[in-house]
């Protein structure tokens, strides 16, 4: 009987490990698809990334490349640092909504704005993970959160920040997109987005950043299927899936 | 180089780039906006590169981004600046980075002043960020000093894996001294073993936190910073000595307060008076054992700095109960006068 291999363990993901995530978060889903990236770049040796202070700050236990922790939203910073001393590397920051759009929103912008040849992964899930699901920027108008038990008041609170929709104001980032691991279609387009934000980085092309449109079954108090029907059901809505800014077009 | 006349700031700045540090990240604040400036002119011309952060908060984790690399990296600011930096020099220290960084000290707390001050001391030796870590930190008296002490920080921070700072008043960084700029190639350290970015050379990749969940991890890592700090305690005390081994009255100062105490006790000994002094040129490590013996001679000690009493703590730790130990100081932005200091010692004879 001939045998066809469908799942292999990415390379760059560390050999016998298991996440500490909650079952069906997102987080698992983005780190899986940025090993494959890494692997099919064939950058494993040469990428460093930066982990977050968020659920995600012990991600440098599952991929393996070279890592440095950065404190709560001082990620771009830090890899401002890495790579004008190192630009034959590749850097990468991976941040939560709290630390990107809250706490790091001045380092955020202004990575964008200098144009450092990194890249941004964003994950969006709508709340305070890691802390115990307070309220973020990125709170959706009527979600509950542990510090807004009646749901997001816009009126106290503000509306949800679109971090995408803000960047792209700048003029000088490369690659800005939306995507979502909500369901394997699209995880595909996630992917192919996170591609083609590393690709940008390597040909010099500038900052690319890719926002993912995640879930916190734990914090949002929903089973798995559920979280993900509501990133698609809720969040879409809000956070519209999509491109922001793209080199490559605007040069056409 | 021969002797040229400087201004502070600007050679401070020079000492750094003859010492080897191409990358520089700050953030402008008065009164070190020379030594950003001059980074500016000079680094993209010899293959470095300097970045004007958003914030000195910024600054200090691009240090931190550099020196994770085993990069010779700088930052300097002043005072309030300093604050904003305290979060990263805790993960610096924390995380095993050299870095130097220059604190101009201007007056405080607060927004302060923009005139020289001491009032840094304990920010820089006590602490400032969270958690259990210490700075190396070096305090000239001359731009000379500045200069020397400047090469020797990235040496330092490199044989310690640890930020070092040069803890200047504003005085330092303003006036113009003639000095000497070596070329200071410093020790070779084999940064590969820990440095981000060898992935290939090493052939396994490496990780650089702070963070250690299981407490029996963490306190291992706390012994074993602790151990490099016991490590500079034993071999980085430094220290000048002026006319201490038979003072009557020894006086205790660094920086500038320095410089002006040693025109008085110059004065002081025309007249026969035994004045001398200790000058830590280390903060941390503090020079204990020397103040403590030579304090065991002396009838009165006497710190003097421009804040309200600082320096005044580890030197009262050291002298213990054995010789009174009084203090004047300055804050604000005023300096002492030779004159006073004089009248002051006189009192006390
Ligand atoms: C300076 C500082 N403030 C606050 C915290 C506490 N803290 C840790 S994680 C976190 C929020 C993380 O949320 P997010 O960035 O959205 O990441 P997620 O866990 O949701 O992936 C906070 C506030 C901290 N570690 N440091
Ligand atoms: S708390 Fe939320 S974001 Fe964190 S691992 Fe669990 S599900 Fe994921
Ligand atoms: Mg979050």
């Amino acid at each position: 009987m001939k045998e066809t291999k469908i799942y292999e363990r990415p390379k760059s993901w560390k050999k016998g490990v298991h996440t500490h995530y909650c079952p069906g978060c997102g987080h698992g889903i983005t780190h899986r698809i940025l090993c494959e990236v890494i692997d099919e770049l064939g950058i494993q040796e040469k990428t460093i990334g930066i982990a977050p202070v968020g659920c995600a700050a012990m991600m440098y236990d599952y991929i393996d490349v070279d890592f440095c922790e950065a404190a709560h939203g001082r990620a771009p910073a830090l890899a401002t640092g890495l790579k004008r001393t190192r630009p034959d590397q590749v850097v990468f920051t991976y941040q939560g909504d709290g630390d990107l759009a809250s706490i790091g929103t001045a380092e955020i912008v202004h990575v964008a704005n200098r144009g450092e040849k990194i890249t941004t992964i964003f994950i969006n899930n709508a709340i305070y993970g890691m802390t115990g699901g307070q309220m973020a920027p990125t709170t959706l108008v009527g979600q509950r959160a542990t510090t807004c038990p009646e749901g997001r008041d816009p009126n106290l609170a503000g509306y949800p920040m679109r971090m995408c929709e803000l960047l792209a104001t700048l003029k000088t980032p490369a690659y800005i997109a939306r995507v979502s691991v909500a369901q394997p279609k699209y995880i595909i387009e996630a992917k192919k987005a996170i591609k083609k934000a590393f690709e940008y980085q390597i040909s010099g092309k500038g900052y690319s950043f890719v926002e993912v449109l995640s879930n916190c079954p734990t914090n949002w108090g929903m089973q798995p299927v559920k979280a993900f029907e509501w990133t698609v059901s809720a969040m879409m809505p809000y956070y519209p899936l999509g491109v922001f800014k793209d080199f490559d077009k605007e040069a056409e | 180089m021969a002797r040229v006349l400087m201004k502070g700031t600007e050679a401070i700045a020079e000492a750094a780039i003859q010492a080897g540090c191409k990358y520089f990240f700050g953030y402008p604040i008065t009164p070190q906006n020379e030594i950003p400036e001059y980074m500016s002119a000079k680094l993209p011309k010899i293959g470095g590169a300097y970045v004007q952060a958003e914030s000195e908060v910024a600054a200090i984790n691009m240090v931190m981004g550099g020196g994770a690399t085993g990069t010779k990296i700088m930052t300097s600011s002043s005072s309030p600046g300093i604050s904003l930096m305290s979060e990263g020099l805790s993960y610096i220290a924390g995380c095993e980075i050299p870095a130097v960084i220059v604190n101009v000290m201007r007056a405080g707390p607060g927004l302060g002043g923009i005139l020289p001050a001491q009032g840094d001391y304990f920010q820089a030796t006590k602490g400032g960020g969270n958690g259990d870590y210490r700075l190396l930190v070096l305090a000239p008296s001359t731009l000379q000093e500045a200069v020397d002490l400047t090469q020797l920080a990235f040496d330092l921070a490199f044989k310690y894996r640890n930020p070092v700072m040069i803890l200047a008043d504003g005085f330092m960084g303003q006036m113009m001294e003639a000095v000497e700029i070596k070329e200071y190639k410093g020790q070779d350290y084999d940064v590969v073993p820990w440095a981000l970015g060898n992935m290939e050379k090493r052939g396994k990749r490496t990780i650089l936190k702070s963070l250690y969940l299981d407490p029996g991890d963490l306190e291992h890592h706390n012994i074993k910073l602790n151990e490099k700090y016991k490590k500079m305690q034993e071999e980085e005390v430094r220290y000048e000595e002026f006319y201490a081994d038979d003072a009557d009255v020894l006086i205790a100062a660094f920086g500038t307060t320095a410089r002006i105490a040693k025109s008085a006790i110059v004065n002081l000994r025309k007249e026969g008076k035994k004045v001398g002094m200790v000058r830590p040129i280390t903060l941390f490590p503090f020079p204990y054992d020397v103040i403590k013996e030579r304090a065991s001679k002396a009838k009165h000690v006497l710190v003097m700095e421009m804040n309200m009493g600082q320096m005044l703590e580890d030197v009262k730790l050291a002298v213990g109960e054995r010789t009174p130990v009084s203090f004047f100081g300055h804050a604000g932005g005023i300096s002492h006068s030779v004159k006073e200091i004089e009248e002051k010692i006189r009192e006390i004879l």
